[in-house]
């Protein structure tokens, strides 16, 4: 049963590097993506915590800002 | 007409979503898997090398409909000059690119075995070809050009240029003599693909477009952060 899996009657080889390919694909882009996310989160959250007081708050006021710190992955001010 | 699509409500949405999506693509995706490698039957003609279609058809349909949506975005931009569509186009691209490339490969992996060559140079492979330089030009150019109004006007042409490319890939196993075989699925005259082929090949398409709503979702967040972050330094 598992040597017809993999074999598939000499198509083993064929059918299984196909599917190896496009999965390693769908890791490297998500991978891709979610390192370029995490960086520009780290940045974000960096910039904000050497914001000056005066800045911080109307920094705060704008709703956008509220809802990407909310939301960062990385850490909660 | 374009209220609902500003980047602070739909960030509310992008957010939230990517975790939700993930897994159920993990989810759709072990099915398809199984499914396509085990549970659906073997060709009669092609064998087991049939399989290679669960992940080569769904690439090539995806890679397909991303340029189109783009394309049309493009449109939209160009004659209403919406500065918030930019970062839509911009952010279904990767998975587009990825997917015409994935048709490719797997295309050629299966073409070994079925034709006897790896590469042909036919119709369908050389326009399938040529969308992803598309893909590639479009994704390069938001990397080369840094007047935003330049910007969105050669990405969109770029994008609408590309469009007079997919007819040619649809039609093209018609229009031509090609080794490429016809379609097997067609919306309106039926399919002939059997029911215990065609699920397999379903569950697979859904899974792929979970993974591309996943990677637009996540990059749609990070062109907003960095924009953001652009703005931290103009406080």
């Amino acid at each position: 049963m598992i040597n017809d899996i993999i074999y598939m009657n000499g198509y083993g080889i064929y059918v299984w590097s196909a599917f190896s390919f496009t999965m390693l694909s769908f890791l490297t882009l998500y991978t891709i993506i979610k390192i370029q996310m995490v960086k520009e989160e780290l940045k974000f959250n960096q910039k904000f915590a050497n914001l000056a007081a005066n800045k911080v708050n109307s920094a705060k006021n704008q709703k956008i800002y509220r809802e990407i710190l909310n939301n960062s992955s990385i850490s909660k001010i | 007409m374009f209220k609902n699509i500003e980047p602070l409500k739909i960030y509310s949405i992008t957010s939230k979503a990517p975790k939700y999506v993930f897994f159920i693509f993990i989810l759709i995706l072990s099915i398809g898997l199984v499914e396509a490698l085990i549970l659906s039957p073997e060709d009669y003609i092609q064998s087991h090398s049939v399989r290679i279609m669960y992940v080569h058809v769904p690439s090539a349909w995806l890679s397909l409909s991303l340029f189109s949506i783009i394309g049309v975005l493009s449109f939209v931009i160009l004659i209403f000059k919406n500065k918030n569509l930019p970062l839509i186009t911009k952010s279904l691209a990767p998975s587009g690119f990825l997917f015409s490339i994935i048709a490719l490969v797997t295309g050629s992996i299966w073409g070994k075995p079925t034709w006897g060559t790896w590469w042909a140079w036919d119709t369908r492979i050389i326009s399938m070809l040529i969308l992803a330089l598309f893909y590639l030009l479009y994704i390069l150019s938001w990397r080369i050009f840094q007047n935003k109004k330049d910007l969105n006007n050669i990405t969109s042409i770029i994008s609408i240029v590309g469009l007079i490319n997919l007819p040619i890939i649809k039609y093209s196993v018609d229009w031509w003599s090609t080794l490429h075989q016809p379609s097997s699925i067609n919306l309106i005259n039926g399919s002939s693909i059997h029911q215990s082929m065609l699920i397999p090949l379903g569950i697979m398409t859904a899974a792929f477009a979970l993974f591309s709503i996943l990677i637009f979702l996540m990059k749609y967040n990070t062109e907003l952060i960095k924009i953001k972050n652009k703005g931290l330094d103009r406080l």
